[in-house]
């Protein structure tokens, strides 16, 4: 064994340095839940074990084989004999070897089918929690439970904690084969390793408490790092450089004076456990020779316990390091199963959507009927379980608030009693300065969040009766920040709707306005869209956002309009797209351009949560009320 | 690259050099434990000669408190030296990145950055401090152990020359096909990252449009081959320990055997021929760390060059002269700004250094005396920011001239210039830390008295005051507490303390409301009387009482003139008053 531990070899997934000091809550029981993670896998560690244990009993043989190999045959000068042992030596490393092989080839496997399958879990989990969830936690925390935390438990499965396993046998296979060997010689071997033992905690609990400094003052560090580099240009514009240099500098000293404590005293440990160990090779030498020239003492018994007392310190330096990365692998568990353990967003709707068709029944329009599974028509409805059957009623966009309260925390409240009503067809802004309350009634209305009181319905139907995914599959959302997916412009179109064909897809970028400027991208719609649109304009993602919606077709849209400065000649386009697409559609917009408000056939005013105007435009205007305000430009409109 | 980094090492020099010979001392002692314990067993034994025995001993128990203390002391010089030379590293990086200038810094990710100056400098630090315990050790180690094994017999030394070369050609055969699946690894690895951090940032997408499942099935791909090709690369990498044990093994059992009859002929001693076991064991020691160290090394390459591709960014804008700041020469020599005049000289520029690519302002010619109160409107990409950054010589012009108090901006001391001239970003930030002191960014002298009045200017007074710790309310980092209208306010009134010549505002206040905003210029006005104001705004209602409003189209200037002028015959101005006041009724 290498006295430095054994970095893993395979790249790692995380970027952070490894904390140290994170201790599990609950050791048993996360333990379990790793296990249920083995699956069938849990099979395979009994083989691991029976290699586990062939592989530490060749090694302890091979030095216990010395004793009758210099006692019976090289002593005697028995060169057969030596022939014949040393074939059976020979035997017993192999089959260590190959143990040891097969050993570590199966907790490879294990290690990554295990870390596979707690990934796919957990992306899964996310998947179905609540935006609440996503509101609490940032990004880089998330990421870490898939990056480190996933990371330390597969690498704990991999190599940890069979060697740490091995480790304990070979330690105490040292100690029992030093004991048959000679107890005297054991008995002082004993004073010596409890003094090693005692100082290996000591130090280790030592250094633990350095590092944990030592990542106090690099968090503050980094944190300075990470201000100056996003504030650069204000730090340049307001000439503050040597500030910031200077500030920086009594940081950087404090973090590299813990930093080289708790760096000197994890590395430390090595030549002190190391020559300790030599120190007791040396008087193990000493008094087994005293014993050898009494006579109470054969030299092969001699020369094979000084040779288990060479390797000793190595088992005990395992010990200590691999404990620590397996406390370290079940706190990152610990985390993630923190995760999975989050509620999920409760879907209990039973009201579905369905395709459907009218069929001749001597009636005007004809009766209204579930579509055969093999067609498909342009024709929706929601199917509403009943007593006696499911009874259809047609999808038609109509979203009615009824004395809707709601609060993100419970405790302050966002939206309080509000009341509206949407036809199908109809366009109703929302107006109103930030914070009042305008992107929340969006959220409500595809159960993003669920409200606290009163009752939204669609069609009739209340929303919370209704299967959440059918519910948003009836819902088209434009967001103001425009999110896209890396892959191809034409992929991140059929975004809106899975079976979309390729003319399906361009017919929606055409009825956006976007069809132009994709076709003139290096690739047209095959184009390749990296980093979240990063290599598209803000008012190019608009429009591909506006096109995704199309390509979905839902009878209600609700669009965030972008506030931000575009050029008008872009600015132009969306809005030929958004009108294109609000066409025939019930449609919330939360308005920020005076032409949406215009046409819309209801404007809803909101302050502070509360509904403080609603009419037209021209109704609004002669009312001279906070509309009258925000249009003239006496408020801000945003 | 090794000499450009080994700079850093400054006062640490004479420190890493003593570290070779603490590891050669440690060595020595360490490695003759085998070789002495072999004496006692061949001499001191059969001649039952006890106090030889205690002799050795004693000697084998002083040397391994020697290699203790040696090895502790090279442990304490490798943290000292391996944490002192990150140190030096971070600041360098930190100070050169403060020295970019903004073309600089564009070409740079801020996410970039902060890697640069967080991890690499530490995966320096970590080979570095690995390289001090190991990378002489290593080869030392070897060393000693062939020259022991040939003390002790050198005809039973041949088989460690024989078990090297295979250990080593064995390990590299392994280690070079691994280098191919590794990479396949990493590919994967982020591959399964960017698609957990885009659904992160995109959830309500993902919710939105119900792609829960088909986000899950893809997520499902990518991290299944990522298990695969793990799966292959370890399978690789675990056959290292076992051919390594064969190879070792085999040698073991070749010096028991050719060692065995040599003691059978008298010509090896029982105790010499257990202590060339333990050096066979030894060998396998220094392998593994040569191997540590090798793909260490390679890891830490790529943030080496990462790191280096900093410190060798030349700042693109510098001060013409080399006159120390606060010397002699300096204070008498160096001009200063005499006022606010702004004249741009047929002035070209193009963001590219190289001078390819598209002008973003072309022939800009426009003069503007001190005092005025000068508006600039336009679409995006019509080259406004590009202009006003001009003038604090955040870029410099590509052709042309621009000049501030009848003097080329590039002829002033940067600091001289920018301290004259007050700039509000167009993406502005708060640092950490209470309103005050970021107020006092602006001056670090300011006394309360200046604060509340630049405060006040900014409409930002009243607000703060209702804060419960008024100026000293802490903003957390990035000034999370605060609205957008009021962080530009906070951002205006900092700017404001500097009382500067010329005061830009680049779409300062578009989350400032009307009235406050009408507000801040009213107070403006009256306040502000000396000070030549540049601003740039998208609501027509903000510029309109401005003395001069100039309108740029695709990087060229359509029109100078006062609101009355250019809305009654710019076409270019027009437009865009046409497309604000669409359907207005009543707006002043």
């Amino acid at each position: 064994m290498a006295e430095q531990q054994q970095r893993p070899i395979i790249p790692s997934r995380g970027t952070g340095p490894r904390m140290v000091f994170q201790k599990p809550k609950n050791i048993g029981a996360t333990t379990r839940r790793i296990l249920v993670y083995f699956g069938r896998s849990k099979y395979a560690l009994i083989i691991v074990f029976t290699m586990l244990f062939i592989s530490t009993g060749s090694a302890l043989a091979g030095s216990y084989f010395l004793k009758p190999l210099v006692n019976n045959y090289i002593l005697p000068g028995n060169l057969q004999g030596l022939a014949v042992a040393l074939a059976v030596l020979g035997a017993i490393y192999l089959v260590g070897v190959v143990a040891s092989y097969f050993q570590g080839r199966v907790m490879v496997r294990i290690g990554q089918k295990t870390a596979n399958l707690m990934r796919k879990d957990l992306f899964e989990k996310l998947q179905d929690l609540p935006l609440k969830f996503f509101d609490a936690h940032t990004h880089g925390e998330l990421m870490s439970r898939f990056t480190n935390d996933i990371d330390n438990v597969e690498m704990a499965i991999e190599q940890s904690v069979v060697s740490l396993i091995s480790s304990v046998l070979i330690f105490a296979g040292t100690l029992v084969m030093m004991v048959i060997l000679s107890p005297i010689l054991f008995a002082v071997a004993a004073i010596i390793l409890v003094l090693m033992i005692f100082l290996s905690t000591t130090l280790s609990k030592k250094s633990t408490g350095y590092f944990r400094i030592q990542q106090k003052s690099l968090g503050s560090l980094n944190g300075y790092i990470e201000e100056m580099v996003e504030g650069l240009k204000v730090v340049k514009v307001f000439g503050h450089e040597h500030v910031a240099s200077k500030e920086f500098s009594g940081l950087n000293e404090k973090y590299r004076s813990s930093a080289t404590t708790a760096t000197f005293l994890s590395g430390v440990v090595m030549p002190i456990m190391g020559n300790l160990g030599r120190v007791l090779y040396a008087t193990v030498a000493i008094v087994g020779g005293v014993l050898a020239i009494s006579g109470r003492l054969d030299t092969g018994s001699l020369v094979a316990f000084l040779q288990y007392s060479y390797q000793i310190s190595q088992p005990i330096n395992q010990i200590t390091n691999q404990l620590s990365v397996v406390l370290a692998a079940l706190a990152g568990a610990e985390r993630i199963f923190e995760v999975m353990d989050q509620q999920v967003e409760i879907d209990d709707g039973t009201v579905t959507l369905v395709n459907v068709m009218y069929v001749e029944d001597g009636t005007e329009d004809g009766a209204l009927v579930e579509a055969p599974a093999n067609t498909k028509t342009n024709e929706w409805a929601w199917s509403v379980p009943g007593s006696n059957g499911h009874t259809l009623v047609p999808l038609k966009g109509d979203v009615r608030f009824d004395h809707v309260v709601f609060s993100y925390d419970g405790v302050t409240p966002v939206l309080r009693d509000i009341s509206l009503y949407a036809k199908p067809g109809q366009t109703i802004a929302l107006v109103g300065s930030t914070g009042a309350g305008k992107t929340t009634i969006s959220n409500l209305i595809n159960r993003f969040y669920d409200i606290q009181d009163g009752t939204i319905t669609y069609d009739g139907i209340d929303i919370k009766t209704i299967h959440k995914s059918d519910l948003r599959h009836s819902l088209g959302m434009v967001l103001q920040d425009t999110h896209l997916f890396t892959g191809t412009v034409i992929d991140n179109i059929r975004y809106g709707r899975l079976d979309a064909t390729d003319d399906d897809c361009k017919l929606a970028a055409k009825r956006a306005s976007a069809d132009s400027f994709i076709r003139r991208l290096p690739q047209g719609y095959d184009t390749i869209i990296t980093g979240d649109g990063g290599n598209l304009s803000q008012g190019q993602r608009q429009l591909l956002a506006i096109a995704r919606a199309y390509a979905a077709d839902p009878p209600v849209m609700i669009l965030d309009e972008a506030t931000s400065s575009i050029d008008t000649r872009t600015e132009h386009l969306i809005e030929q797209g958004m009108d294109a697409l609000m066409e025939g559609r019930t449609v919330f917009v939360i308005a920020h351009r005076l032409s949406t408000i215009h046409n819309a056939s209801a404007i809803i005013v909101l302050e502070h949560g509360e509904i403080v105007e609603r009419g037209n435009h021209n109704s609004l205007l002669a009312e001279k009320g906070r509309y009258f305000q925000l249009y003239t430009g006496q408020a801000a409109l945003e | 690259m090794i000499r450009k980094l080994w700079s850093y090492i400054g006062s640490y020099k004479s420190l890493i050099i003593l570290s070779p010979l603490c590891v050669m001392l440690d060595v020595v002692c360490e490695l003759s434990m085998p070789f002495l314990m072999g004496k006692i067993v061949d001499r001191g034994i059969p001649a039952l000669n006890l106090q030889y025995i205690i002799q050795i001993g004693i000697l084998m128990i002083g040397l391994a408190l020697v290699a203790m203390l040696f090895g502790s002391l090279n442990h304490r010089l490798a943290a000292v030296v391996s944490q002192g030379y990150a140190a030096n590293l971070r600041q360098a990086l930190f100070d050169q990145v403060q020295s970019f200038s903004f073309s600089n810094i564009d070409t740079f990710s801020t996410a970039s950055l902060v890697t640069r100056l967080t991890n690499d400098v530490t995966q320096l630090q970590n080979t570095l401090l690995m390289s001090m315990r190991m990378l002489t050790r290593a080869p030392l180690m070897l060393i000693c152990v062939l020259v022991f094994a040939i003390t002790i017999n050198a005809k039973l030394a041949i088989i460690m020359f024989i078990a090297i070369p295979v250990l080593v050609a064995g390990i590299s055969l392994v280690v070079g096909q691994a280098e191919r699946f590794f990479k396949a690894v990493q590919e994967k690895i982020d591959a399964v990252n960017s698609t957990v951090e885009e659904n992160l940032i995109g959830i309500r997408v993902v919710k939105a449009f119900v792609r829960a499942p088909y986000e899950k099935t893809k997520f499902k791909k990518s991290s299944d081959e990522l298990s695969d090709t793990a799966i292959r690369a370890g399978n690789l990498v675990v056959t290292i320990m076992p051919i390594m044990l064969l190879i070792l093994n085999t040698a073991t059992i070749a010096v028991i055997w050719f060692g065995g009859r040599m003691v059978a002929n008298h010509q090896l001693g029982t105790g010499e021929l257990a202590g060339f076991i333990s050096y066979v064991m030894l060998i396998l020691q220094s392998v593994l760390m040569v191997s540590t160290i090798f793909m260490m090394l390679a890891r830490a390459r790529a943030s080496a060059q990462r790191i280096i591709e900093v410190l060798d960014t030349i700042p693109s804008i510098a001060d013409k002269g080399q006159a120390l700041p606060g010397s002699a020469a300096a204070e008498a020599g160096e001009p200063t700004v005499q006022h606010g005049g702004i004249e741009f000289r047929h002035v070209d520029f193009k963001y590219t250094a190289s001078g390819k690519g598209e002008d973003v302002l072309s022939d800009i010619n426009v003069v503007i005396q001190p005092g005025e109160f000068v508006a600039l409107v336009g679409g995006t990409g019509s080259g406004k920011s590009t202009m006003v950054s001009l003038i604090p010589r955040l870029y410099d012009v590509t052709r042309g001239q621009v000049l501030v108090g009848d003097l080329d901006v590039r002829d002033y001391r940067l600091a001289t210039l920018r301290s004259a001239i007050g700039v509000v970003l167009q993406n502005n930030v708060l640092f950490s830390g209470t309103i005050r002191e970021n107020l006092m960014w602006g001056n670090p002298a300011a006394s309360q008295q200046e604060i509340k009045e630049a405060a006040q200017n900014a409409q930002a007074h009243d607000f703060i005051m209702a804060f419960p710790d008024g100026y000293d309310t802490d903003l957390g980092q990035g000034g999370v507490n605060v609205s957008g209208g009021q962080k530009q306010r906070l951002c205006i009134a900092r700017a404001l303390l500097k009382k500067p010549r010329i005061l830009i505002m680049d779409d300062s206040t578009s989350a400032v409301d009307s009235d406050t905003e009408a507000k801040i210029r009213a107070s403006f006005r009256e306040n502000l009387k000396g000070t030549t104001i540049l601003t740039i705004a998208q609501r027509i209602s903000s510029v309109q009482e401005a003395d001069k409003i100039i309108v740029l189209d695709d990087g060229h200037i359509v029109g100078i003139g006062t609101h009355a002028e250019l809305i009654a015959s710019n076409p270019a101005y027009q437009a865009i008053c046409a497309s604000q006041m669409e359907g207005a009724v009543v707006n002043g």
